[in-house]
């Protein structure tokens, strides 16, 4: 054996390949590890749009909520308030309050508005509807972060994908009803009104159409118990949920789990504020267009808490409570592609990918063997480092393992020994010309390694772009098989040749028989 | 052990004529099935809602079909058996957007009583981002025949380039002929085979015009299709062998890779087969197709070389001092 630099660094590389696939492959305590893609491991993976339209809807209610409670507390007699579409209607009595008005009105963010004699009107600016769109996006992405965090799955992924949506990866969701809990969570919009029940016209609930209802400047809302139960309540709310601190899950008398909320000082102030000027009326705690409870009024509520009850299973309160604390999502979300795999079946593909891999592996073992004889073994054992290599560089980025990512390791496997074939097919070639082994191995190298970069390039070409437009299951494909193709260059055109130059003597000695030639035919 | 002796000079080129019009026939035969079958797209570009539900035993597949009838969401679905008797597939051409209840629950519900059962995948894709993978995946195949066609061209010469994507074209069309053939669904999976199917074929190409580019060089008055025969016969143990060795490992992942990947291993075995047979047999020829000329060719190496060394020289004059 004589040391060469080339056979110094691949056996460097060949040292590096194992102690870092190490982790990997013994799936060791410590160390970094590659991670199985959610076709492997079993999990959810879901894009999600946003019906941003909904937000500037929910932000038109929040502005009215506001426009009501600052007429009520500053004495300015309104009437008439109305959302329509996007715009908001109102009158006013008294031509002192104009400025007053004025004033407060110019306060609020992306509107713009117009007063003719008595009449008000309102309306988001072009531009504020598209800060809200995207306010209401990157919320989208916050809110569902925070519920899934604190579902307490194992590392779950929320991020923004494009101009409108958003990624959801989920791994370690073992079964449906798991999943159907999580994406429950999700969609939940856990939009919180507290709402004036109008008494005036309550009787009338039962018969009432909702045009009818709209006339009155109210809503029809079911109960969330009996749908046929209609409540009426004022469309503009006193609070919503963005006044909201914290919420939780607490029994009542009846060991019922229901759920308690605090309000910040401004919502305890409208709440204390209403309370007291409402008592023996009756205040609507409505969820996501849902009616949970309708208590009168005894007394002026202050301290800004109250309770949401509802037939809850603890289960669903705590969900409740979740979504609540981490606020509501301004605008809902929908499904746009979702791909769920069950546990069992990614342990089913590793199952099968290894198979193919292992049997493919010896096949292409045995056969460079039987071809090539001692030369064949070279290259084996370039290719089993190769492997090697794939690992550890997988597993010191990090990078995600999926089955088309392992049947790409299978392809490589096959691809990987083209480049010693080409320098084997040279070298006999040269034996045949006549030229002595150690000219026959360097001149092969040499002219060989044009044609495997050329070739090799192309190939990355093709990975890189798959890299770029694939899916998740694809951008494993490309890196599997772009990495196998780097560290199939470094192994053949370094490895085998440091192996070579190593035993130079011996392969001397056997001739042109050490390629897997008939030792006779030298010439 | 050889399997064709590297100084053995095989005549391909006498036989061009045949080999390429085998291919053209196959190329208008695919095509033609394109045009009438059509591509069977599977629910990554087409949309849809796939479930996959495995059984402990036989899935009673009619009892499962009587099941899902009362619900008219699946009217028209799809029941197959896939991979083996215990495990189904239910396709649909619908996707919901609803994430409270989506199909995977309905169909959990619905089975109820058809036996013991497991929802191993739901996979389900709304017709707009199907729209945009399509289109993505389009791009993709462009992109990278593109990239292939600056690549050559840059290292070898435009009718090399020519060449090799006319070689490209042949393989993919053929390979989509076989796909519809055996109506075999066109998914993400499936399209990055077509994909590493450019890649791999390019390569075994390009080994050869490596050869006919060193050929071109070192043999003066020799034709090109003399140059042509030299150099695959050259390269043909060499093509031959990395693509069994490719061959068996594709063909380890057709058998034992599972039906998930049924598709892109399907599309890589053919890939593989059509892919070596155009690198030995059609890609080269399409060179003097495409009027590819040797003198002109090596007027313009001698071009290169008389700049390089010109180059050199006034450099030497610099570096004396000279200018």
């Amino acid at each position: 054996m004589k040391l060469n630099f080339r056979l110094v660094i691949f056996s460097l590389a060949t040292i590096f390949g194992i102690v870092f696939s190490v982790p990997s492959l013994l799936q060791t305590e410590g160390g970094k590890k590659i991670n199985l893609g959610l076709d492997l491991q079993g999990g959810l993976h879901m894009l999600l749009g946003v019906k941003s339209e909904e937000a500037i809807k929910s932000k038109v209610k929040s502005i009215a909520t506001g426009i009501n409670y600052f007429a009520d507390k500053n004495d300015i007699f309104i009437e008439d308030l109305k959302i329509d579409g996007e715009e908001i209607h109102f009158l006013f009595l008294d031509s002192d309050d104009r400025e007053g008005i004025e004033r407060y009105l110019s306060k609020i963010e992306h509107t713009k508005f117009t007063i003719s004699g008595e009449s008000v009107s309102l309306e988001i600016t072009p531009e504020g509807q598209e800060i809200i769109k995207q306010q209401a996006l990157n919320q989208a992405v916050e809110t569902i972060r925070n519920r899934l965090d604190q579902f307490g799955l194992a590392e779950p992924t929320v991020a923004k994908q494009g101009e409108d949506k958003i990624l959801v990866e989920l791994p370690g969701i073992k079964t449906q009803e798991e999943e159907q809990r999580a994406r429950n969570l999700i969609a939940k919009s856990a939009q919180l009104y507290l709402m004036a029940v109008d008494e005036s016209h309550q009787a009338q609930a039962g018969i009432m159409t909702n045009a009818q209802a709209d006339n009155y400047g109210d809503l029809l809302l079911p109960d969330v118990i009996d749908e046929n139960v209609k409540y009426l309540v004022r469309s503009i709310p006193i609070l919503d949920g963005a006044r909201l601190t914290n919420a939780n899950v607490v029994f009542n008398e009846m060991q019922q789990p229901v759920i308690t909320f605090k309000l910040d000082s401004l919502g305890a102030e409208v709440f204390g504020n209403f309370t007291g000027k409402n008592v023996g009326n009756r205040l609507a705690v409505v969820l996501d267009g849902k009616v949970f409870s309708a208590p009168v009024i005894n007394e002026r509520i202050g301290g800004g808490s109250g309770q949401i009850s509802g037939n809850f299973q603890l289960q669903e309160a705590q969900d409740l409570a979740i979504a609540l604390r981490s606020g509501a999502l301004l605008a809902p979300v929908y499904i746009m592609e979702k791909r769920s795999i069950g546990p069992s079946l990614g342990a089913d593909s590793i199952q099968s990918a290894t198979v193919a891999l292992v049997s493919g592996f010896i096949l292409v073992i045995i056969f460079m063997i039987l071809y090539y004889g001692r030369a064949g073994i070279v290259s084996n054992i370039a290719l089993i480092t190769n492997l090697f290599l794939i690992l550890a560089v997988m597993s010191l980025f990090g990078a995600t393992l999926t089955l088309p990512g392992m049947a790409g390791i299978v392809l490589t496997v096959g691809m990987a020994v083209d480049a010693n074939v080409i320098i084997n097919e040279r070298i006999r070639e040269l034996l045949y010309a006549g030229k002595s082994v150690s000219k026959s191995i360097s001149e092969g190298y040499e002219r060989a390694t044009t044609a495997i970069l050329d070739a090799n390039i192309t190939t990355l070409i093709a990975a890189v772009v798959l890299y770029a437009y694939g899916n998740g299951p694809i951008k494993g494909f490309a890196i599997t098989i772009s990495i196998g193709i780097l560290a199939s260059m470094l192994t053949a055109i370094l490895g085998t040749r440091g192996i070579y130059e190593s035993i130079a003597n011996s392969v001397a000695k056997r001739g042109s028989g050490f390629f897997g030639l008939p030792k006779g035919e030298k010439k | 052990m050889e399997l064709f002796r590297v100084t053995n000079r095989y005549s391909f080129m006498s036989k061009s004529k045949l080999f390429l019009s085998i291919s053209l026939t196959l190329m208008i035969l695919s095509i033609a099935l394109l045009f009438t079958k059509g591509l069977n797209f599977g629910i990554d570009f087409a949309g849809g809602t796939l479930v996959q539900v495995k059984y402990s035993e036989e899935a009673p597949i009619s009892q499962i079909r009587e099941a899902l009838s009362d619900n008219e969401l699946f009217n028209g679905a799809s029941i197959t058996e896939f991979g083996s008797p215990d495990e189904v597939i239910i396709k649909i051409k619908k996707a919901s957007g609803e994430l409270q209840k989506d199909i995977g629950d309905v169909v959990r519900e619905e089975l109820k009583g058809t036996g013991d059962y497991q929802i191993r995948r739901v996979d389900m894709v709304g017709a707009k981002v199907g729209g945009e993978l399509r289109e993505q995946g389009l791009t993709s195949l462009a992109l990278v025949m593109i990239s292939i066609l600056i690549y050559v061209s840059l290292r070898f010469e435009w009718r090399f380039a020519l060449a090799s994507i006319f070689a490209l074209v042949h393989d993919v069309t053929i390979a989509l002929g076989a796909i519809v053939l055996f109506q075999v669904e066109v998914n993400l999976d499936t399209l990055a085979a077509l994909l590493t199917i450019l890649g791999y074929s390019l390569n075994d190409t390009i080994i050869v015009f490596d050869r006919i580019r060193e050929g071109l060089v070192k043999f003066k008055d020799i034709t090109l299709s003399h140059i042509i025969d030299e150099s695959v016969s050259r390269t043909l143990s060499r093509t031959t062998l990395t693509s069994l060795t490719t061959f068996f490992v594709v063909l380890t992942l057709f058998l034992f890779g599972g039906e998930i990947i049924y598709g892109f291993s399907f599309t890589l075995l053919v890939g593989v087969v059509v892919g070596t047979y155009s690198s030995i047999f059609i890609a080269s020829p399409t060179l003097i197709w495409f009027k590819f000329s040797v003198d002109g060719y090596r007027r313009i190496l001698a071009e290169k070389d008389k700049r390089e060394k010109e180059k050199e020289r006034m450099r030497a004059m610099y570096e004396r001092g000279v200018m």
